[in-house]
C-alpha cells in the first residue's frame, strides 16, 4: 500500500482550479472586460446553484418533495434587507440574520408538515410558501406590496463565489456525513430506516432546516445583488423555477444540480426576450425528463474528488471499505 | 345578519364554482392517485374556449358552454395520453413533477399564443339583472352559476351511481387489478374521468368569465389551488366531499373578504389545508383506512 498522503492530490488540484476561477472572473472583472450583462449572470448563476443545492437536499436526497423554497428565500432575502439597509448593519450580520431567520421558518414549518407524505407535504409547502409571501406583502414596515428599494450592493463577485463553494461544500459533506446516510436512508425506505433506529422525523426537520438556511442565504445574496426586492417576485413560480433545475440534474445530486443550476440560468438568459417561450421550454423540460429519464440527467451519480481522483491515479477504496 | 346572509348568497356561486373544479380533481385523484396540478388550468382553456365561441363565433352562452365542455373534455383525455400514462407505475414525485410541467405548459402555451392581457368576457351574452329580494341583492349571474352547477353535479352523481361506465370507475378506484381481472378496460376507464372530470373544468371556467367577467392565461392557478383544497377539505377522492368542500371554501373566501381584509384571502385557503392536513388529513369525509407497508 502506497504512503497514506494527509492531504489528497485531487483535493489540492481542485482548490488549484477552484482558484484559478475565481481569480480569472475577479481580473474580468476589475478590469472591465466582463460587462455588466454578464456580471449579472453569473450572480444569477451563483445564486441559482445555492437554491438548487438546497433543494436539493429536500427534494432529491431527504425525498421530501417541497415547493416552497422560494419563500424561505423570501425570508432571507428580508431579515437580510432588514438588518443591512433598515438598520444599516453590516453585511456579514445581514447574512447571518438570514440564515437563522430563513432557518427558524424552516423549523416552524418543517416540523408540523413533515408528518405528511408525497404529494399533501408538496401542496402543503406550497401553501406555505405563498402563506410566507402573502404576511410579507401586509407587513408594512418592510414596504408591503411595492417592497424595499435602494438595498447597497454588497454581493461582490467574492462573497458569491466564496458562498456558493461553502454550499456545496457543507451540502456535499453532510450526505456523506453519518447524517447524510441516515437522510438517504429515509429516502430509499422510510419504514426500513426507521426500524433501523433512525429518526426518520428528526433527520428530515434536519435536512428541512438546512435546506432553507441556504435558501434563505441564497435570497439575502438575491436581494443585495440587484438592489430592490418585493414579495412578488417570491411566488410558487419561483420554487418551480429552483423545482426545474433539481429534476433536470437528477434528484439526489449535486453535482447534476450545480450543472443544471449553470445551464439553466443561461438558458433563461438567452431566452429573457421571450418569457413565455422560456417557461414553455421549462414545461417541456419537466415533462420529458420525467417521462424519459426520471432519475435526471445526473441520476444520483457525482463527479467529484473520486472521479477526477482516478484521472490522477489514485486509488478509490469503495465506499463501504471507508 | 342581512349582511351575513348577502355574505352567503355571494359565496354559493363561487363555492359552486370551486366544487366543479374540485369534482375534477377528486375524480382524478380517486382514479390514478394523481393530483392533476393542470386541472385548474383546463378551467382556463375552458374559459378562453367559452370565450371565442361568445366573440368570434357569436354563440349563445349555453352553446359555448358545451363547445368548452367538449374540447376540455378532448383536451384532459389528451394530457393524460401523452403525459400521465407513461408514468402510471412510477413513483407519485415522478407523476406529480409532470403534473406541474404540464400545468406550467398550458399557462405559458396560452400566454405565448393569446399574448398575457386580459380579456373581458363579452357583456352581451350575459345581460346582467339584479334583484331584490327582501333586502338581499341577487343576480341572475348568482343564479345561473348555482343553478347549473347543481344540474351538472346531479348529472355526475347519476353517472357514476347509476351507469355502467360509472360502476367501472368507482371499481377502478377502489381495486384496480380486481377491476382489470373483471374484464373492465381501465385505460378507457381513466380516459373517461379525464374527460368527465375535465369539462366539469371548463364549465367552472365559463363561469369564472361569467363571474369576474376578465379572463387571462395565468386565471386557473388560483381557483385551481383552492379547489384542490376543497377536495382535501371534503376528503380527497370522495365525490360529495368534493361538492361540500368547494361550497365551504367559496363561502369562507367571501366571508373573509367581506369581513377581514382581502388581502388574506389567498392566505386563508393555504391555511385552511394546512390545518386540515394536520387534524385530519382524510377530509371531513374521509374515513380513516391506515396504512399497508
Amino acid at each position: 500500500m502506497e504512503k497514506k498522503r494527509f492531504v489528497p492530490r485531487s483535493f489540492l488540484i481542485e482548490v488549484l482550479v477552484l482558484a484559478g476561477i475565481f481569480t480569472l472572473v475577479q481580473y474580468l472583472i476589475v478590469s472591465g472586460l466582463l460587462n455588466e450583462y454578464y456580471q449579472i449572470n453569473l450572480s444569477a448563476m451563483c445564486i441559482n446553484i445555492i437554491l438548487a443545492v438546497s433543494l436539493n437536499l429536500i427534494n432529491g436526497f431527504t425525498g421530501q418533495l417541497s415547493l416552497g423554497h422560494a419563500g424561505f428565500m423570501a425570508v432571507g432575502a428580508y431579515a437580510a434587507v432588514v438588518v443591512t439597509t433598515i438598520y444599516s448593519q453590516s453585511f456579514i450580520l445581514g447574512l447571518l440574520a438570514a440564515c437563522l431567520a430563513a432557518g427558524l421558518a424552516g423549523l416552524i414549518i418543517g416540523v408540523p408538515t413533515l408528518r405528511l407524505k408525497g404529494d399533501y407535504l408538496a401542496i402543503a409547502t406550497l401553501g406555505f410558501g405563498e402563506i410566507i409571501r402573502v404576511i410579507l406583502q401586509n407587513i408594512d414596515f418592510i414596504g408591503g406590496p411595492a417592497g424595499i428599494l435602494g438595498i447597497p450592493r454588497y454581493s461582490t463577485w467574492p462573497w458569491l463565489f466564496g458562498l456558493t463553494i461553502f454550499t456545496i461544500v457543507i451540502i456535499a459533506n453532510l450526505i456523506n456525513s453519518s447524517y447524510g446516510r441516515a437522510i438517504i436512508s429515509v429516502r430509499e425506505d422510510e419504514v426500513a430506516s426507521e426500524l433501523m433506529g433512525i429518526n426518520t422525523t428528526n433527520y428530515k426537520v434536519l435536512a428541512f432546516v438546512i435546506g432553507a438556511l441556504f435558501a434563505g442565504l441564497a435570497g439575502a445574496l438575491y436581494a443585495h445583488y440587484f438592489y430592490i426586492i418585493k414579495p412578488s417576485t417570491f411566488n410558487f413560480l419561483k420554487s418551480f423555477d429552483i423545482l426545474v433545475i433539481v429534476v433536470l440534474g437528477g434528484l439526489g445530486s449535486t453535482t447534476g444540480a450545480v450543472i443544471a443550476a449553470i445551464f439553466v440560468t443561461m438558458l433563461t438568459a438567452a431566452l429573457q426576450t421571450f418569457p413565455a417561450i422560456r417557461m414553455v421550454l421549462y414545461a417541456v423540460i419537466l415533462v420529458v425528463v420525467m417521462v424519459y429519464r426520471p432519475q435526471g440527467l445526473m441520476g444520483n451519480k457525482e463527479w467529484g474528488r473520486r472521479t477526477f481522483g482516478r484521472i490522477w491515479g489514485e486509488k478509490n477504496e469503495p465506499l463501504a471499505n471507508k | 345578519m342581512l349582511e351575513f346572509l348577502q355574505q352567503l348568497i355571494n359565496g354559493l356561486s363561487l363555492g359552486a364554482i370551486y366544487a366543479l373544479i374540485a369534482l375534477g380533481y377528486t375524480m382524478v385523484y380517486g382514479i390514478i392517485m394523481l393530483i392533476n396540478f393542470a386541472h385548474g388550468d383546463i378551467m382556463m382553456v375552458g374559459a378562453y374556449v367559452g370565450f371565442f365561441s361568445i366573440a368570434v363565433l357569436g354563440s349563445n352562452i349555453f352553446a359555448a358552454l358545451i363547445f368548452a365542455m367538449l374540447s376540455c373534455a378532448a383536451l384532459g383525455v389528451l394530457i393524460e395520453k401523452i403525459a400521465y400514462k407513461p408514468l402510471r407505475n412510477s413513483s407519485r414525485i415522478a407523476a406529480l413533477i409532470t403534473a406541474i410541467g404540464v400545468s406550467l405548459f398550458l399557462e405559458y402555451f396560452t400566454l405565448f399564443l393569446l399574448t398575457p392581457q386580459q380579456r373581458v368576457f363579452p357583456e352581451a351574452a350575459f345581460p346582467l339583472h339584479k334583484y331584490q329580494i327582501g333586502g338581499l341583492l341577487v343576480s341572475n349571474k348568482d343564479i345561473f352559476i348555482f343553478v347549473l352547477a347543481v344540474i351538472l353535479m346531479i348529472a355526475l352523481q347519476y353517472i357514476i351511481k347509476r351507469t355502467r361506465t360509472g360502476k367501472a370507475m368507482r371499481a377502478v378506484s377502489l381495486d384496480r387489478e380486481a377491476a382489470i381481472l373483471m374484464g373492465i378496460s381501465v385505460d378507457r376507464t381513466i380516459s373517461i374521468t379525464f374527460a368527465i372530470g375535465s369539462s366539469l373544468a371548463a364549465a367552472a371556467g365559463v363561469m369564472i368569465g361569467i363571474y369576474y367577467n376578465t379572463i387571462n392565461p395565468l386565471m386557473g392557478i388560483i381557483p385551481g389551488l383552492k379547489a384542490f383544497v376543497a377536495a382535501v377539505l371534503g376528503g380527497i377522492g370522495i365525490i360529495p366531499g368534493a361538492m361540500v368542500g368547494g361550497f365551504l371554501m367559496g363561502i369562507l373566501e367571501t366571508m373573509v373578504s367581506g369581513y377581514g381584509s382581502t388581502l388574506y384571502r389567498d392566505a386563508v385557503a393555504f391555511g385552511v389545508l394546512i390545518l386540515i392536513l394536520l387534524v385530519k388529513p382524510t377530509g371531513l369525509f374521509g374515513k380513516d383506512t391506515g396504512e399497508k407497508v
